[in-house]
């Protein structure tokens, strides 16, 4: 059982840059189902033993990571009607190779750091996956892109989270899963606004607000 | 069992507002606010009384930090229910119960956040703030509103991703003893915290709660919020919600304070302070619009809470201090821009010239109000505000006195050429008319809330009363600075 | 220079026309048609070698040697390799730079012969194929970097042979991403879909086929042969990673080798089957995304 968490882990850096490097949107979100599922499978490889929390969050996390966000995101671009996303404000290459460097930085700065963890994979992979929804979340032209930008961020920091079990109890967990997933919500119905208003999802089009 | 109250009361009459197929329909259920906002209130002046024992285990309590902050809201609120009930009379939100329901959720998830010792849980309670409030802003549905919510909930789910990153930091200071993140566990086991990521965590707390507070250089989504925001949701936001995010800033410091790094934590708190003060003074030189002069004006004021809690020493005091003036004068100035925009349609200048005479009673309070922001005596502000600039000098930085005065100067240029802009001079004859210009009757719900809360604001310049003094220095102490 | 060694180089120089055959046979298989014999390329490189030459005054000898070079730089390339799973006819430390040097001789022969002929689509071709060269190569050489570190061996006989046999247990997830990688990188190299189709006979979309459409005769025969040995190459690559013959006798490996080679074949075949071509600009895209793997590899190793 321990074995299958590092393959969990390098398939979540995988999904990862796969998801930097579609320009389809349904590729995007199917590449967040999987990473959703692949997270939700961690809780239970990671625990010691088997406890009801462990299994309860493993079965929170996909049942809201892996199936509502999706489905719900998967509403949003049917909505929309759209299918593609323009050529992002940093190139589709490079943006894995931005990407690829920031995995090379994540795995550089978790050999220097000071952590006791069960998964020595943990750490650099969840910095990994930050990097890369903060790059996804910052350099996409698409809103809805840029909420599965916001999605993988909070994955990233949902990982670390899993190397502080005794410190974070269910409780909290649940609360950060609900959270993530009222705030995606609101997101997507703001996303759905913003197309009926300006009949586009080319958040870079927002721009009357200024000084 | 009242602390459980404060959270459980208004979060389920959100849900029930949210849910209850009869709350369906246009009407806000203001009545509902209101009784709750007093009940709120209540329990919370109980709470003054006599301390409550923490509660859940320890994960809720009272301590003087949270007390002031959670009092702000209380009072905010309440005035804020109040002022709802007039301002029906003029505008309609589309969904009365979203509209309610989310001014509830806030309450309760700011009271989450005032309350709790746990501190992932205060966590849980911030980012249920940004969420709740985000429909608000949304609340007008046209093109702006609706750029400033994406930018706003863009901007605030990086901050808190980052907040919550910070906060697992935290967790894994403890190092191989994994203890609950209970802030009396933390702050006895301080020393033994591992220092690098007790350091992190701070970093990333700052950046991430700085986000909510609107610090500089996170503070870009508050001028486009606030502007479109309806002015009673704004100054909710400036009053309430930047007090909450200032007070997961001070939880870390807090903790630092314990571990005897605050030393670390000074000089970055001192630049963000220090940076948002000229940000804020360079962008109001100029402004049009007074809802964004006010959201820059709270940029400026969140400066000063970091900058006092950075000095040290009676720093922590004013900071303090600052926090409930500040809360309290904005909550007047935007609930004063609110009555403006009801009359005229828009809080720009271009729209509106000679208020004194069109509203006598909202442009009084508005010049007030204007007096109070920028600090100047009678009004709370400047007492607390001389209490930073005297830590600054204490602690021999004088250049940062220098600075803050400078800058405070040139808000108080700004703010003035915009607020006597609009409120001086003659109104524009109404269209096709040379009818005499007649003052509007303005209704006393809509006044009535802005004169209280500029009462005590007034008040709290001449006089601080004995337990809020008593409760504000107990929280400067806990922050590692002293009392007045 | 062992003998058995170069018995095993030219029994694949022999297997090798094969090859193409067996991926034809599989495209054919699966979209319901019977396709052309497996040896059908051996027919038609005998037919070619009969033929004669017709030579544009426009080219130089440089035309003519093209197809020369990349023979020759290839059947050394092969001796690089260490077909039997333990040790390569010749080996130095560093061959593979020699490997990766031989094959890109090769390609520039290749180019420089479409260029000499002042036609514009050869030209059009060349462009091209030194574009996808440009992301090609770096690729390759972080799959060499990988297996570098995780054989701790600086040669290709060390790279693919005994050393990789011990460090899959340690290294499998970083090495079968060089294997995905290395895989592309073939698809990529011997121009097939999702990069190229050798089955177009459009001039604009082609890349590797019109680069060579003014050779003919044995030229041609020298060509497609070549063409053949490389991804023959390739192929030895992708089943070197993923089946490490260390253990096996000398005769066995061998035997486990062309078995490999022709699970590779079919396994183009099916790629082919069932993806389209992308569009030239997509290429790159494709390319570094296979390099991302790669340098993931890379990074699995040293962190």
């Amino acid at each position: 059982m321990r074995d299958a968490a590092p393959i969990i882990l390098l398939l979540v850096v995988l999904s990862d840059l796969a998801i930097l490097g579609t320009s389809r949107l349904s590729s995007c979100i199917r590449g967040l189902a999987a990473q959703g599922f692949l997270l939700g499978l961690l809780p239970v490889l990671i625990a010691p033993q088997l406890s009801v929390h462990a299994v309860s969050l493993a079965v929170g996390t996909v049942i809201v990571k892996g199936v509502a966000l999706p489905w719900f995101l998967s509403w949003a671009i049917r909505e929309a009607a759209v299918r593609r996303e323009i050529e992002p404000i940093v190139g589709f290459i490079a943006s894995q190779l931005l990407g690829a460097l920031a995995v090379a930085l994540a795995f550089a700065i978790a050999s220097r750091l000071p952590l006791h963890t069960v998964q020595p994979l943990l750490v650099p992979v969840s910095l990994a996956t930050l990097m890369v929804g903060f790059i996804v979340l910052t350099t996409r032209r698409k809103a809805l892109v840029q909420v599965v930008g916001y999605v993988i961020l909070e994955n990233g920091v949902y990982l670390f989270g899993l190397t502080q079990t005794e410190s974070v109890p269910f409780l909290i967990e649940l609360g950060v899963l609900l959270d993530v997933f009222v705030g995606v919500f609101i997101m997507g119905i703001v996303v759905f606004h913003i197309n009926r208003e300006f009949d586009s999802l080319d958040a870079t089009r927002l721009t009357e607000l200024t000084d | 069992m009242r602390l459980l109250a404060l959270c459980a009361i208004p979060l389920v009459t959100a849900l029930v507002v949210l849910g209850v197929p009869v709350f369906r329909g246009r009407r806000v259920p203001v009545a509902l606010l209101l009784v709750v906002a007093a009940a709120h209130l209540a329990l919370v002046i109980s709470l003054w009384i006599t301390p409550a024992l923490p509660a859940l285990g320890g994960w809720l309590a009272a301590d003087p930090l949270g007390l002031a902050v959670l009092t702000l809201t209380s009072v905010l609120f309440l005035v804020t229910a109040i002022y709802i009930v007039g301002y029906l009379r003029y505008e309609a939100p589309r969904s009365g119960r979203v509209f309610a329901g989310g001014l509830l959720a806030f309450l309760a998830a700011a009271s989450v956040v005032a309350l709790s010792h746990h501190l992932a849980m205060l966590w849980v309670g911030m980012e249920a703030t940004t969420l709740s409030v985000a429909p608000l802003v949304f609340l007008h549905r046209d093109r702006r509103s609706l750029e400033a919510t994406w930018k706003y909930l863009v901007v605030s789910s990086v901050g808190i991703a980052l907040a919550l990153l910070g906060t697992f930091f935290l967790a894994s200071a403890q190092g191989e003893i994994g203890r609950p993140l209970l802030l009396p566990d933390l702050i006895a086991h301080a020393r033994e915290l591992h220092p690098a990521w007790l350091r992190a965590a701070f970093l990333f707390l700052l950046v991430g709660f700085g986000t909510k507070m609107g610090l500089a250089p996170m503070h870009t989504w508050k001028p486009d919020t606030y502007g479109e925001a309806p002015s009673l949701v704004s100054g909710l936001m400036a009053g309430s919600l930047t007090s909450c995010a200032f007070l997961g800033v001070a939880r870390i410091t807090e903790v630092l304070a314990a571990a005897r790094l605050v030393s670390f934590a000074q000089p970055v708190l001192i630049a963000f302070g220090l940076l948002s003060l000229v940000v804020a003074a360079t962008f109001i030189i100029g402004q049009r619009d007074v809802k964004r002069l006010l959201a820059y004006s709270s940029v400026e004021h969140m400066g000063l809470l970091v900058l006092g809690l950075g000095l040290g020493g009676v720093g922590a005091y004013g900071t303090m201090l600052h926090l409930v003036n500040n809360g309290l004068a904005k909550g007047w100035m935007f609930l004063v821009t609110g009555n403006i925009v009801l009359a005229t349609g828009s809080a720009t200048a271009a729209a509106n010239r000679g208020l004194a005479r069109t509203l006598p009673a909202s442009a009084t309070l508005l010049v007030l109000g204007l007096f109070a922001v920028t600090g100047s005596p009678p009004f709370g502000l400047f007492l607390s505000e001389f209490t930073i600039l005297r830590a600054a000098i204490d602690g021999g930085h004088a250049w940062i006195a220098v600075i803050i005065l400078v800058t405070l100067a040139v808000i108080f240029v700004g703010m003035a050429a915009l607020v006597l802009g609009i409120v001086l001079g003659t109104p524009p004859a109404p269209a096709g008319t040379a009818r005499r210009i007649v003052p509007a009757r303005e209704s006393p719900w809509l006044i009535a809330g802005p004169i209280a809360l500029a009462v005590i604001v007034l008040m709290l310049g001449v006089y601080v009363p004995g337990p809020l003094q008593d409760i504000l220095t107990r929280a400067a102490l806990a922050l590692g600075g002293r009392g007045p | 220079m062992s003998g058995a060694g170069l018995i095993g180089v030219g029994i694949l120089g022999a297997v090798a026309p094969a090859l193409p055959g067996i991926v034809a046979k599989t495209k054919s298989v699966l979209t319901g048609r019977r396709g052309p014999p497996v040896l059908q390329l051996y027919a038609d490189l005998g037919k070619l070698l009969r033929k004669g030459s017709v030579y544009s005054r426009t080219t130089t000898w440089v035309f003519r040697a093209g197809p020369v070079v990349v023979l020759v730089t290839l059947a050394v390339a092969a001796l690089l390799l260490p077909l039997d799973g333990r040790e390569a006819p010749a080996r130095f430390t560093g061959d593979l730079v020699a490997f990766a040097g031989l094959l890109a001789l090769g390609r520039f022969a290749l180019v420089l012969a479409g260029l000499d002929t002042g036609s514009s689509f050869e030209g059009l071709g060349a462009s091209r194929e030194v574009t996808i060269a440009s992301f090609a190569e770096p690729t390759l050489f972080l799959c060499f970097i990988a297996l570098v570190l995780a054989t701790g061996d600086l040669s290709l006989s060390g790279m693919l042979g005994t050393p990789l046999a011990a460090a899959w247990p340690r290294a499998g997830a970083s090495l079968s991403l060089v294997g995905i990688s290395l895989f592309v990188l073939l698809l990529a190299e011997n121009s097939r879909v999702p990069v190229d189709d050798p089955a177009t006979h459009l001039e604009l979309t082609m890349i590797h086929e019109v680069i060579v459409l003014d050779h003919g005769g044995p030229d041609l025969a020298l060509i497609l042969y070549s063409s053949a040995l490389k991804l023959a190459l390739f192929g030895v690559l992708v089943v070197a990673v993923f089946v490490p013959r260390a253990g096996f006798g000398g005769p066995a490996a061998l035997a486990l080798l062309f078995a490999g080679l022709g699970v590779v074949a079919v396994a183009v075949g099916v790629v082919e089957s069932i993806m389209a071509r992308l569009r030239l600009a997509r290429v790159p895209q494709l390319l570094v995304g296979a390099g991302t793997l790669a340098l993931f590899a890379t990074i699995l190793q040293v962190g």
